[in-house]
């Protein structure tokens, strides 16, 4: 179970994450949807503590993780645009994680060959194309089998059989209780993946509850319609 | 561990953009030329020190900054990981300051030991210089590392900043000082003026390469307070104390915005 | 009994010894002659006294017989800081092998471990002066020998200290292979002619390590003059030969390697100045050949003031000094020619050894230094270095013709 209490996150004068409540049930997929720039990210990158919040509470399994960094051992991320170190072979990549971590048993074998990257394991970052790039930030997410796993905007820069690799992969560690994390703007794929909704605008929760009963209160039966309406609600 | 982990591939990463032999190269053909041509005496120890006087703060100020804003990717990447953001940092920037130090010894050293320089009568003066050397590769570069830091989202500034930083330490500075004792000079400034060039780093490592080289003529100066400063043990303790605040000052400055950064 | 034999024998020797060869006196602390001042009474002229080993606690002995005194197992002559302790004062009077310590201190008079007053022929060697005011104390001689002797004095200050080896109003007198240190001034020559002073090591006098005045023709050869308090000091002199010495770790403010005033037509050669705050300081002083020396590693070279005329400076070296010249005045009437200077910064595209552009040895900052001397602070600056490049190309405070035409490539051999 994630929590956030009371997070608050100003850069400089502008206020992104306005104090932000947040339950984020453990062995369930959670999806955060919201218009631009409505601190999805930030909301994200307070969790990894890549964002030191102004202020607030982040617990994780009841632990409070505000500057600290063993947690991270739990979480796999994968962000929204991977940059990695130009220079090294995606294989040296694997290995240098690893090594940071301490050599921890890993299956990116396995995952190497769900999302086809056996033929570019010898090259170089920087000579790989955006969709090669992504998979690599898949695996590297997933491969020491953490119990939490974040990802931003995955299925961006991904072909649609790309895509349906991952969310075959997804569904596969939701199967095995972990704790799922994902922002989109693809509302199908939130459908697909998700069992709960959290809905935020400018830095506040709209919305945060079981998927279901968001399309039965506003009578819809997609997604797309009822955050559309929410969006509206919001606006007017 | 996970900081030498984190060095060693930096260290990698930077052979790899073979820049770090060019400026290995640099000091290897300098000294290689000033032995050939000038001797193994203490000319070409003092010719050393004054391209390392210059070089040094240049491309540690400037490299520091560079080489923050070109490892973004990978400091990124690693925030992600179970990784103290001090572990991150000083594996940075070990992976910078080291191979930069490596370079400089490495670089003027060779020259002298295939030359048989090293094993002179000048080899106190040589471990000064290369001592001198490593100390201002490190502050230089901690320097860059908390300009770099400073001005993270733009680069433009943040090497503005550490090339205008560095014409003020090696010229700007030193005309403020000539300027400040031609127009006090009859007044006692002395001690004033000592003070002031222990505020500038680039100074203080150049007043220890005169106290190793020049101490016959700093002897010479008729005034109490110099002498009493120069002629004795005390001051190059003070100078060698002050060169290691200075070195901790920017490192620690550095250190806490790194820790307190979004990414 | 054996006082009255000693009286007919000697009286014997007196009668022969005028007559015929010399005779030896020996004294010893368990001998039957157990003082020197005895022995001294009892030799005839020409004869030999020889002093065994042991320690005489004697002074103001008076040597005014032309006799030879040799120390065995060098014989301790301890003044007890009462007087002088020998005193000569006759002709070809030979000392060998003592060691003599001790004398009185005084502001009055000049109390020496050995004076030698009017006298000829006099050969002072192989002994030992240990804390005396003066050491060796010559006044109106002619042809002294001093040589292979050892001084030492721990003197502290100038006024409660003498002079090692003290000449005065001296003729051709040969000064070789001496050590002095702890003295006021080591060495000292005032009207003195004719000395030849060779392969003496001068160190760590209060003032300076040779004082030298008034005293025409004379050498100094090969000596070592090393961390004295002002250095050496040549002054009021003509015609003197410089060759071959050593100034060295002479440091401080009035420092000076050598310091020449009013020093006409002599030969400074070959000398090697090294760690000294100034090497060479010239004051008022003309027509001297300064040839051959080497200058390295001072913090001024050469200190030449403009009052100096007609000196030729040619074939030194200049190795990593701090400054290569100074001097106080944008005029200049000494020449320099084909020295070799580490500063030089031209080029020799014809390759024969002789820098292409002239060398200016004062720079800019010499001049900035010379009128606020606070800036010496800012040596080695890069500031200082791109103000001396600018000063190169448009010469506005630096002397225009002190230049060397013929800078050398290469370290003159």
């Amino acid at each position: 179970m994630i929590e956030l209490k009371g997070l608050k996150k100003n850069f400089g004068r502008l206020t992104v994450l306005d104090d932000l409540d947040l339950e984020i049930p453990s062995g369930q997929a959670t999806g955060i949807v919201g218009p631009n720039g409505s601190g999805k990210t930030t909301t994200i990158k307070s969790i990894l503590g890549l964002v030191k919040p102004t202020d607030g509470e982040i617990r994780i399994d009841g632990e409070l993780v505000n500057n600290r960094w063993e947690y991270r051992e739990k979480i796999g991320y994968m962000p929204q645009v991977a940059r990695y170190p130009e220079n090294m072979t995606v294989e040296e990549l694997f290995r240098f994680i690893k090594n940071i971590r301490g050599d921890q048993p890993s299956n990116e074998e396995e995952l190497i060959k769900h999302f086809g990257l056996e033929s570019e394991l010898k090259k170089r970052m920087r000579t790989l194309s955006g969709g090669n790039r992504q998979k690599v930030g898949a695996v590297l997410s997933m491969m020491f089998n953490p119990d939490i796993l974040i990802f931003d905007e995955p299925t961006a820069g991904l072909d649609p059989r790309s895509s349906v690799q991952f969310k075959k992969k997804v569904r596969e560690l939701k199967d095995q209780g972990k704790t799922i994390m994902l922002t989109t703007h693809i509302m199908s794929e939130i459908e697909e993946l998700a069992d709960h909704l959290i809905f935020i605008v400018e830095g506040k929760i709209k919305y945060h509850g079981p998927m279901d009963e968001l399309l039965n209160e506003h009578k819809e039966q997609r997604l797309e319609g009822a955050v559309a309406k929410m969006m509206e609600e919001e606006a007017a | 561990m996970k900081a030498l982990t984190i060095l060693n591939y930096q260290w990698k990463d930077l052979i790899r953009g073979k820049w770090i032999f060019g400026y290995a190269l640099i000091y290897l053909l300098i000294t290689d030329a000033l032995i050939r041509f000038g001797g193994a005496g203490p000319k070409a120890l003092l010719s050393i020190s004054n391209v390392m006087l210059l070089l040094i703060p240049l491309v540690g100020m400037i490299y520091g900054a560079l080489y923050l804003y070109q490892s973004r990717e990978f400091t990124e990447l690693l925030l992600a990981q179970p990784l103290n953001r001090k572990t991150l940092f000083w594996g940075l920037y070990g992976g910078l300051a080291v191979p930069l130090s490596a370079a400089f010894i490495l670089g003027t050293l060779l020259p002298m030991l295939y030359n048989g320089m090293f094993f002179g009568e000048q080899i106190a003066s040589i471990l000064l210089l290369l001592g001198l050397g490593l100390i201002l590769t490190l502050l230089f570069t901690g320097i860059g590392f908390w300009l770099g830091l400073a001005f993270f989202e733009d680069r433009i500034k943040g090497l503005g900043f550490a090339l205008v930083g560095w014409l003020f330490l090696a010229v700007l500075y030193d005309g403020l000082v000539l300027l400040t004792i031609f127009v006090l000079g009859d007044y006692p400034i002395e001690k004033p003026m000592l003070a002031l060039t222990m505020l500038n780093p680039i100074d203080l490592a150049r007043i220890t390469v005169l106290l190793e080289f020049d101490i016959s003529a700093l002897m010479g100066y008729t005034g109490a307070v110099f002498n009493r400063f120069f002629g004795s043990f005390y001051g190059m303790i003070t100078a060698v104390t002050s060169m290691l605040i200075w070195l901790a000052l920017p490192l620690y400055g550095a250190t806490k915005r790194f820790r307190k950064m979004d990414f | 009994m054996k006082g009255f034999n000693h009286i007919a024998l000697a009286g014997v020797f007196l009668l022969i010894g005028s007559v015929a060869s010399a005779q030896t006196i020996t004294v010893s602390p368990n001998g039957e002659v157990k003082t020197i001042a005895e022995g001294l009474e009892l030799v005839q002229p020409n004869d030999t006294l020889i002093i065994r080993q042991g320690t005489y606690l004697e002074h103001n002995l008076m040597v005014d017989k032309p006799v030879t005194i040799i120390g065995e197992g060098r014989p301790v002559l301890d003044g007890e800081k009462k007087g002088f302790i020998l005193v000569i004062t006759a002709d070809d009077v030979t000392v060998k092998g003592l060691e003599v310590r001790n004398t009185s201190t005084s502001f009055m008079e000049d109390y020496a471990g050995i004076l030698i007053e009017e006298t000829r022929n006099t050969v002072i060697e192989d002994n030992r002066l240990i804390d005396n005011f003066f050491g060796i104390y010559l006044a109106e001689t002619d042809k002294a020998v001093i040589r292979n002797n050892y001084l030492s004095a721990s003197g502290e200050r100038e006024t409660s200290s003498g002079n090692g080896i003290h000449l005065w109003y001296s003729k051709d007198t040969k000064i070789e292979d001496n050590y002095v240190r702890g003295h006021r001034d080591g060495l000292y020559f005032e009207f003195v002619d004719g000395a030849h002073i060779t392969n003496n090591l001068s160190e760590e006098n209060i003032r300076y390590g040779i004082h030298f005045m008034y005293s025409d023709n004379c050498s100094y050869v090969e000596n070592t003059f090393r961390d004295n308090g002002g250095g050496v000091a040549v002054m009021y002199t003509s015609n003197v030969e410089i060759i071959g010495n050593r100034f060295e770790d002479n440091w401080g403010s009035s420092a000076y390697g050598m310091l020449l005033k009013e020093i006409n037509r002599s030969r400074i050669e070959n000398n090697h100045f090294e760690n000294n705050s100034v090497g060479l300081y010239i004051e008022a002083t003309s027509r001297n050949e300064v040839k051959g020396n080497t200058f390295r590693q001072n913090g001024w070279a050469i200190k030449l003031m403009a009052n100096s005329t007609d000196n030729m400076f040619s074939e030194n070296n200049f190795i990593a000094n701090s400054f290569e010249v100074s001097t106080n005045s944008r005029r200049n009437f000494n020449e320099f020619t084909g020295n070799y200077w580490s500063q030089y910064e031209g080029y020799d595209l014809d390759r024969d050894g002789v820098g292409d552009v002239p060398h200016h040895p004062v720079r800019l900052f010499t001049i900035l230094v010379e009128k606020q001397p606070q800036s010496l602070l800012l040596l080695r600056s890069l500031l200082i270095d791109i103000l001396d490049a600018a000063e190169k190309v448009m010469p506005a405070l630096t002397p225009e013709t002190l230049i060397d035409i013929k800078p050398q490539m290469d370290q003159i051999p």
